[in-house]
């Protein structure tokens, strides 16, 4: 799939914005005032500003109302729902901490599960296709759910669940990619059955369509080498988990210090998840490409 | 809109045939010529005289070749090219209707067409993903989705002669490797040849359910294995005797008239 | 929530207006429907009534709106500034462009007619531009025929009286067994098309011999991948197996070939030709009576076996030569298999079951026929095998004599014009004899003394002067090669630049892109036409071109003549030339202006009868000067070739109710719109077969016009003038060959098939076939600037068998070296599996040189885009004797595209691969670039 940076930052920023969320919800870190407000105002930012950026790759963003409409059967839809159900909600909440130095544990907890629905509902829209076979897999989920409360509790300054939490979704990661790996060929899909040719011999694709581009080979056929994945998997490890993990449990002296080492894991979890979110769709592969000759 | 009708009166669509199309891609152009022209945005080109022309298109034609395995009778076979024509199928089990967000793809419960509204279509792309086929396209121009509407605003067309309410592919494709009708009747002529074919679904394992069916090619390369049916055919007349002179004399005394 | 679904209108506005005219994307004429809205071109599909693609269309057809549209379109008549070659003109006006034109072209009417070389390309109007050549008085006319596909109509015409290409075709309602040589697209596209759709839904076979299984060939359920150019080798071992096995139609070869036939075998200057009678008819022994008879008396059962001795010497039939030659173990399939790459089981295979569906499936029609001799027979027999074949054999230097194998085979197994098998479509059948011979001879101010081109029947008839040099500038009908029957248009730049036979001083060409893919030696072709001569003047003075787009041409001619598009002119599609008849009707067409054009061009026909009327041109003036015609659609009109015959067969006479002969009609243009643009006229059912024959057939001709009385002829399975030229050859009569000729004559001109290896000599190390196809969405290079068709074939690769991809350690992607003796070009690789061995391809024309066709200069065209003709001489490698020897059939003058032999290497720097070689200069355009975007929709 083309890693569209729209979608990568997209998926990347509401995720880390409703996993903080989520910990706010549940009275994460406990803060009230000022403080409270600025935990709310990036949770926001970073809420917002990925719904906002996932409207950049629409063809008609004028008419994103519409989307809200058909969340009996669209995740897309769904995921529009929840995600507005969820900052109306914890909007309403934050007024608790931010202004009237009172928590209401009751939409505090609607809106925690408001805003994981959300992080759920976005990857079902990936997981959902079975045209890519390497989303169409269980945990693919569970890596969102995973990243999303990593990166949340890491924003929300809750240090020993990060740890836990970081080493949980990692874990996901290497078991998401183990598996993946082997998900287009499990799928039963190959050009002999998209062609229905299979059984007559080795189907191989010969000319195509068209000597130059289309829309699907743009959308759908990105082919990243493997040793590039290789290298990027173990970079976008390295900084979304290893590294983060090292600075949360090495022992640093001063707040000063650990603030900062407490940014830069937050940065650098933050860049591995943009790396291994990269890699999420350039690794993944749209069965159309087997009739370019391409996967 | 997007949940799908529980079932279609008519279940339309095209059976292609794999043995008789030869990739000419008349088709591909008169799709492109007509749905330009009629239902919604025009399907636009970008870069159309420049280094890297690309455009919308609804149907492609694409070509493969199959290497069978070698056995007794042929132990190095020839490999075969199929030319292979591609657009939407018009799946009952259509994925691309139930992810659309909008309400802008939906399928029609009178004769079962995978349509866009393209009034309602944010161009979010979704449904070309769930699309095992590629039989979607979003048009840079317009910014929506585009697909086959099975060229819908021609078969009801009462502006168009009866012969003509037929899909613009169907219409023009010169070898008639196209055909088109209701797969629903199993009385209907394409669903007759589909039988007679043994006409298959693409990608069955999607579980999409493709209305649209493709003809499987006939064997090929067989002549060689018949040689001893058709040896005899080859006989030499002339092994002894006269030779082919004495044996031309004869055989013309017995053609009406040929006694002298 | 229930499905809900929108409103949608089912019924909207198609059109305002439907305006039925013929196409012109490719040269097989179908009718189409131009859909208008607001006086635009909305829409085109197939005219369901048209007799040639009956409905259906091609995407080139398809795609006619972004050809009337595209921005290469010629806006003005242009006259060169810059030197040859810079692409760099100014606009001028008609009024100059015509004055110039006429003072280069009067001049040399009044005084050397020869020194104008009028040659056209794809032209449909060939019987209008030669009668102008013929006006003009110069010899040197001909149109595209000699590099296409001569060898086939030739080979067509002396063997059968009518050939393959879009002059017959086989019936494809009964066929059983379908069998093409060497066919990618064809004139006939649409309809072999749809008759390879017709076979298919009868599951009858199809076998397709091709080097290629692309196209038609992937479909057949046989494919015969052969070597290149051996084709005839395979054709005559097909002949061997059938004729030893007694599986040939004797009946049908006694009655209406030439094998029983007797030839004289007294040695001297008769040896080998016919005995004739007093009346010059040829002689047969009549198998009832013994007697020596003409082979036309009335109930005569020629004998193809009795023998006629005379003075001690035993006359033999045509059958028997054919025996003896076609016997010889030299053409059983286990001798010829390896050079043909065919194994002989699958030759033996092939044969058999052409003999099953011939002898075990005949059919028979009830209908009633009479002969030429007055015999009535009940039924039709029909030997249900077809065959078709084009380029693949033709464009080889042995071309001829392979169409000739093929038509030979056709016969014995009595299978052309019955029920099943092959049929002529009017104006064929018509024998060789009853064509003009050439003619040559041009004095100042007159006309030449006859059409140009023709069928010789014998020395007597080469276009030669009193000296023995050739008359014409491409050497057409002279000892290198007598029956060019379609001149030799690719000579014509080589020799006028040589000089060989003589200068000429004005080159004037019509839609031909000689200074690309229809030239061989491109660069060389380019230098030619841009040559100077040592006081600066150019080796050619005057070139002028007319060209409907900004092609590789326009830039190498002084002046253009910008032409219409096919939507914007009157054309005529005549019965005089190439109609668009079926076996089973008579059939014309015209093209008219259903849009105005809205630019200053003119349709080039029209200017050429200005041209005329300017000069006062014998044939286009009346006695007292003032001209004869308007325009072209003033002739089309009101042009008479004999009484009551012209260029339209449809809606003649005051009434506008003649057909074939009748007054002319003012209205017949009217008519022709009315009617859809075209012309019907079925020919009677008695009459569907047996045609060359059947008196029905030949009385409806007679009343048609097509001849002026009954030609029933023999199929000429030995060719009798062919004798005649090995007669000379062998030192007989008084026009002598010159000596280096002899050995050439004497053995390639056999009056009967033989096969023999193309010269290729100086081709060492150079032993890969390298050939070419035409793409179905494309044609030639007119496809290139339209925008929806070059996102189809926007580049071409060069296919490679898996074998030598392999060999020479290439990849999909990886860029060759592509050698021959004259070249060398560098191009991406693409493996292909279904291919011959030993076979490299790719597609025809699709390469472009950069600035034209109103393209940018990094359209993939011209980066990754070849053209394979670079490697392509118009002469062989030099053979040491100092001769120019061209690349051609030296039967028929064909050029031989497909002789061509390679070397393949992998291209070693990896580095510049963004670039085919050689990358030639940019022109300079001397009309702007096309939109970024295209959003066509003409209604709201
Ligand atoms: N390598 C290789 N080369 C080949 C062949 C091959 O098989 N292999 N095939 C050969 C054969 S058979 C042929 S016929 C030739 C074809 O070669 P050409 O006869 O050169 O054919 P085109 O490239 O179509 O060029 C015709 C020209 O006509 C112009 N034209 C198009 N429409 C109009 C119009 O309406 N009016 C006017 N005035 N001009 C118009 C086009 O712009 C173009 O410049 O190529 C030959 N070249
Ligand atoms: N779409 C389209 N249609 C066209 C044209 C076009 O440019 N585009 N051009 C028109 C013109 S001008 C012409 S002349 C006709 C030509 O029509 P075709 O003769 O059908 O065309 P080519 O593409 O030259 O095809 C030659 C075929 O012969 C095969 N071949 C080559 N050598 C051999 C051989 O030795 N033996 C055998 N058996 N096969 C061989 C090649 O593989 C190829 O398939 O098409 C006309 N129709
Ligand atoms: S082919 Fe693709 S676009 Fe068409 S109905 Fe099926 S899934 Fe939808
Ligand atoms: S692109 Fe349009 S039709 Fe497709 S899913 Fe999005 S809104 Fe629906
Ligand atoms: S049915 Fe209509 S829209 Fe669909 S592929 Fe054919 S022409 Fe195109
Ligand atoms: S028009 Fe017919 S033969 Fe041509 S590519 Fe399409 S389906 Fe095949
Ligand atoms: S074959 Fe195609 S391009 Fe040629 S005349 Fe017919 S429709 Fe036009
Ligand atoms: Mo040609």
């Amino acid at each position: 799939m083309h890693p569209a940076p729209s979608v990568i930052l997209f998926t990347t920023l509401s995720g880390f914005g409703f996993g903080l969320l989520f910990f706010l919800g549940l009275g994460l870190p406990d803060v009230s005032g000022g403080v409270a407000f600025v935990f709310f105002a990036i949770a926001y930012a970073l809420a917002v500003g990925g719904l906002l950026a996932s409207t950049f790759h629409l063809g008609h963003p004028e008419r994103a109302m519409k989307a809200f409409s058909q969340w009996k059967t669209s995740w897309l839809s769904r995921e529009g729902c929840c995600a507005v159900a969820a900052l109306l909600v914890m909007g309403l909440y934050a007024i608790g901490p931010v202004f009237l130095n009172t928590v209401w544990p009751v939409i505090g907890l609607i809106g925690a599960g408001l805003s994981l629905a959300t992080v759920f509902t976005t990857s079902m829209i990936y997981t959902q296709l079975k045209t890519i076979p390497r989303w169409n897999i269980p945990l693919t989920p569970a890596l969102f759910l995973g990243y999303a409360l990593a990166g949340g509790a890491l924003l929300a300054g809750q240090e020993t669940l990060a740890t836990a939490l970081l080493i949980i979704a990692g874990a996901i990661q290497l078991a998401y990619w183990a598996k993946g790996d082997q998900a287009f060929a499990a799928s039963g899909t190959s050009l002999g059955t998209a062609t229905g040719l299979g059984d007559r011999g080795t189907v191989r694709a010969f000319e195509p369509p068209h000597t130059g581009t289309n829309y699907l080979l743009r959308e759908f056929v990105h082919v990243v080498g493997r040793k590039h994945s290789q290298k990027l998997r173990i970079i976008g490890f390295a900084l979304g988990f290893a590294l983060p993990l090292l600075l949360l449990v090495l022992p640093f002296d001063g707040l000063v210090l650990k603030h900062i080492m407490a940014l830069v894991a937050v940065l650098s979890h933050l860049a591995g998840v943009a790396c291994t979110r990269w890699l999420f769709f350039a690794e993944a592969e749209h069965v159309v490409g087997l009739y370019y000759g391409k996967r | 809109m997007t949940e799908l009708p529980l079932a279609t009166t008519r279940k339309m669509g095209l059976v292609i045939d794999l043995d008789t199309c030869v990739g000419c891609h008349a088709c591909v152009i008169s799709c492109k010529g007509w749905n330009t022209e009629n239902y919604g945005a025009p399907l636009s080109d970008q870069d159309p005289y420049g280094g890297d022309p690309s455009g919308t298109f609804l149907n492609r034609v694409h070509s493969f070749e199959v290497q069978p395995p070698a056995c007794d009778s042929q132990p190095a076979p020839a490999a075969q090219l199929v030319h292979f024509p591609k657009s939407c199928l018009h799946c009952e089990d259509a994925p691309c209707v139930t992810v659309c967000p909008t309400g802008a793809s939906y399928k029609r419960v009178e004769d079962g067409i995978v349509l866009v509204n393209e009034s309602d279509c944010i161009g979010c792309g979704l449904c070309a993903w769930s699309c095992p086929y590629g039989a979607r396209e979003l048009d840079l121009a317009a910014g929506v989705m585009k697909k086959c509407t099975l060229c819908v605003d021609r078969i009801y067309n009462d502006n168009l002669p009866e012969e003509d309410r037929i899909p613009s592919c169907v219409r023009t494709c010169p070898s008639g490797a196209r055909h088109f009708g209701d797969l629903g009747d199993p009385e209907s002529d394409v669903s007759k040849l589909v039988a007679e074919r043994e006409g298959f679904d693409l990608m069955p394992e999607m579980g999409t359910k493709p209305v649209n069916k493709y003809l499987p090619p006939r064997p090929k390369d067989q002549i060689e294995d018949q040689i001893d049916i058709l040896a005899p055919l080859l006989a030499p007349v002339a092994e002894q005797g006269d030779g082919f002179l004495g044996w031309l004399d004869k055989a013309l005394d017995k053609l009406p008239g040929g006694a002298n | 929530m229930a499905h809900s679904q929108p409103q949608l209108d089912t019924s909207p506005h198609v059109s305002d207006e439907i305006r039925k005219t013929t196409c012109y994307m490719c040269a097989c004429r179908c009718g189409i429907n131009v859909h208008m809205k607001d006086g635009k071109v909305a829409y085109i599909e197939g005219n369901r009534d048209h007799p040639v693609n009956k409905g259906v269309l091609c995407a080139k057809g398809s795609a006619g709106i972004m050809q009337v549209n595209a921005p290469s379109r010629l806006k003005s008549p242009l006259k060169r500034v810059g030197p040859r070659g810079s692409g760099e003109f100014v606009e001028i006006s008609w009024d100059e462009a015509i004055s110039t034109a006429v003072g280069w072209l009067n001049e040399l009417h009044e005084t050397a007619p020869h020194k104008l070389a009028f040659f056209t390309g794809r032209d449909q109007s060939q019987s209008f531009t030669s009668f102008w050549a013929q006006n003009f008085g110069t010899p040197n006319y001909a149109a595209h025929g000699g590099f296409c596909s001569v060898n086939m109509a030739a080979a067509g015409i002396y063997t059968m009286g009518g050939a393959f290409w879009e002059f017959g075709q086989p019936d494809w309602d009964h066929t059983k067994l379908f069998m093409m040589f060497g066919v990618a697209e064809d004139h006939d596209s649409n309809p072999i098309k749809a008759g390879l759709g017709k076979i298919k839904a009868r599951g009858a076979k199809v076998i397709g011999v091709n080097p290629i299984r692309s196209g038609y060939n992937a479909i057949a359920d046989e494919w015969v991948g052969i070597t290149p150019g051996t084709d005839g080798l395979f054709i005559l071992s097909l002949i061997h197996v059938l004729m030893k096995a007694g599986k040939i139609d004797l009946d049908y070869l006694s009655r209406y070939t030439n094998a029983p036939v007797l030839v004289n075998a007294a040695e001297g200057p008769e040896q080998g030709l016919f005995l004739r009678d007093a009346d010059g008819k040829p002689l047969v022994i009549d198998r009832k009576t013994g007697d020596l008879t003409a082979f036309d008396k009335p109930g005569v059962r020629p004998d193809l076996s009795a023998t006629y001795e005379k003075d001690g010497i035993t006359h033999r039939p045509v059958f028997h030569q054919m025996a003896d030659r076609y016997l010889s173990d030299d053409y059983a399939p286990e001798a010829v298999a390896e050079r043909c790459g065919i194994p002989a089981q699958r030759i033996r295979a092939i044969g058999a079951e052409i003999a099953r569906v011939a002898f075990d499936e005949a059919i028979e029609l009830d209908l009633e026929w009479t002969d030429f001799r007055g015999e009535v027979h009940k039924k039709m027999t029909g030997r249900p095998v077809s065959f078709h074949a084009m380029r693949g054999i033709s464009a080889h230097a042995n071309g001829f004599q392979t169409c000739r194998a093929l038509h030979v085979l056709q016969i014995l197994l009595g299978t052309v014009e019955v029920p099943g098998g092959f049929r002529f479509k009017p104006p064929y059948p018509k024998p060789a004899e009853a064509h003009p011979a050439p003619h040559c001879n041009g004095r100042p101010g007159q006309p030449l003394d006859g059409p140009h081109l023709g069928f010789v029947q014998g020395p007597e008839h080469l276009a030669l002067k009193d000296d023995g040099s050739p008359a014409r500038i491409d050497k057409a009908f002279t000892w290198e090669n007598p029956m060019s029957s379609h001149g030799l248009m690719h000579m014509v730049i080589s020799n006028a630049y040589a000089g060989d036979p003589y200068r000429i001083n004005t080159l004037f060409m019509y839609m031909a892109n000689m200074s690309w893919n229809s030239s061989m030696n491109t660069t060389g072709v380019m230098e030619m036409l841009s040559a100077r001569n040592d006081d600066g003047g150019y080796v050619i003075p005057h070139i002028i071109y007319s060209d409907a787009y900004n092609s590789e041409m326009v830039s190498y001619a002084d002046l253009i003549l910008p032409d219409t598009t096919y939507l914007e002119r009157h054309d005529c599609i005549s019965l005089l030339d190439r109609p668009i008849c079926e076996a089973d009707a008579a059939a014309d067409a015209i093209r008219w202006p259903v849009i105005e054009p809205d630019r200053d061009v003119r349709g080039f026909q029209s200017v050429l009868v200005e041209l005329a009327n300017r000069m006062q041109l014998p044939g286009f003036t009346h006695a007292d000067g003032s001209p004869k015609w308007k325009d072209y659609a003033d002739y089309i009109v009101n042009h008479e070739r004999k009484p009551g015959i012209g260029p339209l067969a449809g809606f003649r006479g005051a009434d506008g109710d003649k057909v074939g002969r009748g007054e002319v009609n003012p209205e017949q243009l009217d008519k022709y719109i009315e009617n859809g643009g075209f012309f019907v006229e079925h020919i009677p059912t008695e009459a569907s077969y047996y045609k060359p024959w059947n008196t029905a057939y030949q009385d409806w001709a007679v009343g048609m016009g097509i001849f002026d009385s009954p030609q029933p002829y023999l199929f000429q399975l030995y060719v009798e003038p062919m004798r005649k030229f090995q007669l000379a050859a062998e030192g007989h009569g008084d026009r002598q060959p010159p000596d280096h000729l002899r050995p050439q004559i004497k053995h390639t001109m056999d009056p009967l098939p033989i096969w023999y290896e193309t010269d290729q000599q100086g081709n060492e190390g150079y032993t890969i076939n390298a050939l070419t196809q035409r793409p179905m969405a494309m044609y030639h290079s007119w496809g290139g600037q339209n925008a929806w068709l070059r996102q189809l074939h926007g580049r071409n690769p060069l296919y490679a068998p898996t074998k030598l991809m392999r060999d020479n350690g290439l990849q999909d992607g990886d860029w060759a070296k592509v050698s021959s003796p004259h070249g060398e070009i560098t191009v991406p690789v693409m493996e292909m599996a279904a291919l011959n061995d030993n076979t490299v391809w790719t597609w025809n024309a699709i390469g472009k040189r950069k600035g034209t066709w109103a393209l940018d200069e990094d359209a993939p065209e011209a980066t990754k885009g070849f053209l394979l003709n670079h490697l392509i001489h118009e002469l062989l490698p030099p053979k040491g004797d100092g001769m120019r020897w061209s690349n051609s059939d030296p039967i028929t003058g064909q050029a031989a595209w497909f002789d061509l032999k390679v070397k393949l290497e992998k291209a070693a720097a990896p580095d510049d691969l963004e670039q085919s070689k050689p990358d030639i200069p940019p022109l300079k355009s001397p009309i702007d670039s096309g939109p970024n975007e295209l959003k066509w929709k003409v209604g709201k």
